[in-house]
């Protein structure tokens, strides 16, 4: 890929050298293999671009060539913190494309696990964005936390990162009732524990100093460049495709869709942190809810998707992803789209780096919470 | 004015300060919650997936596999070699050759399901760890089974 060296727009500053700086693709502060060329003036950002393609893998070709299921384990590894979502879209796709039927019990556990997996994503991102803000404790805090949610998703998966736990159709195997009410004694365990997730940071100033008016999203902006899940939120939009167009028995459910209307990196914060207080209360009400019966109706062992066409849209712990399947009636699908958050979401970053420090730059990108192998997948 | 608005500052900003002091102070005597190992080990769940292993028939002790080869087909990664041959006077094959391709292997556990004669499992052992990636590549998972070739 060439890219332009030169910077393309210069700020008016007079007296100081500007120069390119390499933030990446290694560096502690961009998650993943992000790397971003900056064009600097001192501590000021002229032009951020962001070059992406490290972690491309041919994801939707790779999908192409494979059968619906073998296409399940490489779905997962688009987003490895939050596996699960990417799991439920590609599962509830196929789904709706050969119209089978899914047990409620098994849609109970498909959120109670998504949700646990969205929290734990959560977690991860409340300490990375304050490890790129200069603070070490949230960081251990939150993998705490994040570990108790491991071993209870390792436990029903088998795995601790890229679970592939859904199947068509339903679960592979059901859970057991200890299992849930160790969930339920780690939500109570969790809730007493959230309020010093606050004192440790929510309010303290120097956070504040570092979060507040940084990084403003117009919502116009938020709408234009397409971003989706907390950022959105963070600017104002209500937006969630659990609520707006509910899958897997969201409609079921009572929570909010919470939303901040500030627009910078604290807006997104506080939209994160309640949406762990929501996704709490879903896990509770489907715990509560949770039917008895089979987890797995009668499927095909050779899936072959009728011909046709389908978008699914899900909300990940970082926004919609849309997986938008071609079928011509054999067993592979004939052309996969994946519409992932992190894409859309990143294609903001060069605007809003534009005329900022390089440690504000540093805050901004924490806050949008990038999954650098589903940018480029 | 500024100077009232600043030292107002000061002192909110040392009790914030001092708040997030006390969870850390706090953490101080709390157990760690890491885990020693190889000292100690975190307990495995049940359904931990480790790399894939070959059941031995219960009463023969040969390898239940009956080289059907739905396993290497449906493997996404392809990493499965499988042969099988009849034995003398059996009416099903048994596999002779069974390779695993770890290098490649995603521990999806989908050979573990198709296989319609349940002999896949997934194995416990996860401390795997070589300095060439030879010992993976071709990994034996007939190895310390029973076959009904072995002298011939
Ligand atoms: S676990 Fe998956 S990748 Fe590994 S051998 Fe089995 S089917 Fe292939
Ligand atoms: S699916 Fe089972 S029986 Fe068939 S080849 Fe694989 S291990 Fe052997």
């Amino acid at each position: 890929m060439n890219r332009p060296i030169q910077p393309t727009y210069t700020l008016d500053k007079v007296g100081e050298e500007n120069f390119a700086l390499n933030l990446g693709p290694q560096h502690p502060g961009t998650h993943g293999v992000l790397r971003v060329v900056l064009h600097m003036d001192g501590e000021y950002i002229l032009q951020a671009d962001p070059v992406l393609g490290y972690g491309h893998r041919m994801q939707e070709k790779i999908a192409e060539n494979m059968t619906y299921p073998q296409a399940l384990p490489y779905v997962c590894r688009m987003d490895y913190l939050g596996a699960l979502s990417y799991n439920l879209a590609w599962v509830l796709a196929v789904e709706k494309l050969c119209q089978f039927e899914v047990p409620e019990r098994a849609e109970a556990i498909r959120v109670i696990a998504t949700e646990l997996n969205r929290i734990s994503s959560h977690l991860l991102w409340w300490g990375a964005f304050l490890l790129d803000l200069g603070g070490f404790t949230p960081f251990l805090q939150a993998l705490t936390d994040r570990e108790q949610i491991l071993d209870l998703l390792e436990e029903i998966t088998g795995s601790r990162l890229t679970y592939c736990y859904f199947r068509f159709g339903g679960l592979p195997s059901d859970v057991d009732e200890e299992w849930l009410t160790r969930v339920l004694a780690f939500i109570k365990e969790f809730r007493d524990r959230l309020p010093r997730y606050h004192d440790l940071v929510t309010g303290n100033v120097i956070f504040h100093h570092r979060s507040k008016d940084v990084g403003v999203i117009l919502p116009f902006d938020a709408a234009g460049y397409g971003l989706s899940g907390p950022i959105l939120r963070g600017s104002g939009i209500e937006f969630d495709v659990r609520k707006h167009e509910p899958y897997s028995g969201y409609d079921r459910y009572d929570f909010e869709v919470p939303v901040d209307q500030n627009g910078d990196c604290l807006g997104r914060y506080n939209v994160r942190m309640a949406e762990i207080e929501q996704s709490l209360r879903i896990i509770e009400q489907a715990i509560g809810s949770i039917p008895d019966g089979p987890v797995r109706s009668k499927v095909p062992k050779l899936i072959k998707a009728p011909a046709g066409e389908v978008a699914m849209a899900v909300e990940t712990p970082r926004g919609q992803l849309v997986i938008y399947i071609v079928s011509d009636g054999s067993k592979k699908p004939y052309r996969v789209k994946y519409r992932v958050p992190s894409f859309a979401n990143l294609s903001i970053f060069a605007k809003m780096a534009r005329g900022q420090l390089l440690a504000d730059a540093l805050a901004i990108l924490g806050s949008l919470d990038m999954v650098i192998p589903e940018v480029d997948r | 004015m500024m100077d009232c608005c600043y030292i107002k500052e000061v002192v909110k900003g040392f009790f914030s300060l001092c708040t997030g002091m006390r969870v850390t102070m706090g953490n101080v005597f709390t157990r760690p919650a890491t885990i020693q190992w190889p000292r100690k080990a975190a307990p495995l769940p049940d359904r931990f997936r480790g790399h894939i292993m070959m059941l031995a028939n219960d009463k023969t002790g040969f390898p239940k596999c009956i080289a059907c080869t739905s396993c290497a087909r449906n493997c996404p990664s392809r990493c499965i070699t499988v042969t099988g041959k009849k034995p003398e006077g059996a009416k099903k094959k048994v596999a002779d050759r069974f390779e695993l391709d770890f290098t490649k292997c995603s521990l999806c556990g989908l050979c573990v399901e198709i296989c319609p004669v349940g002999a896949l499992d997934f194995s416990r052992d996860y401390a795997m760890a070589s300095y060439t990636r030879n010992d993976f590549a071709a990994m034996d998972l007939l190895q310390g089974l029973g076959s009904p070739f072995k002298d011939a």
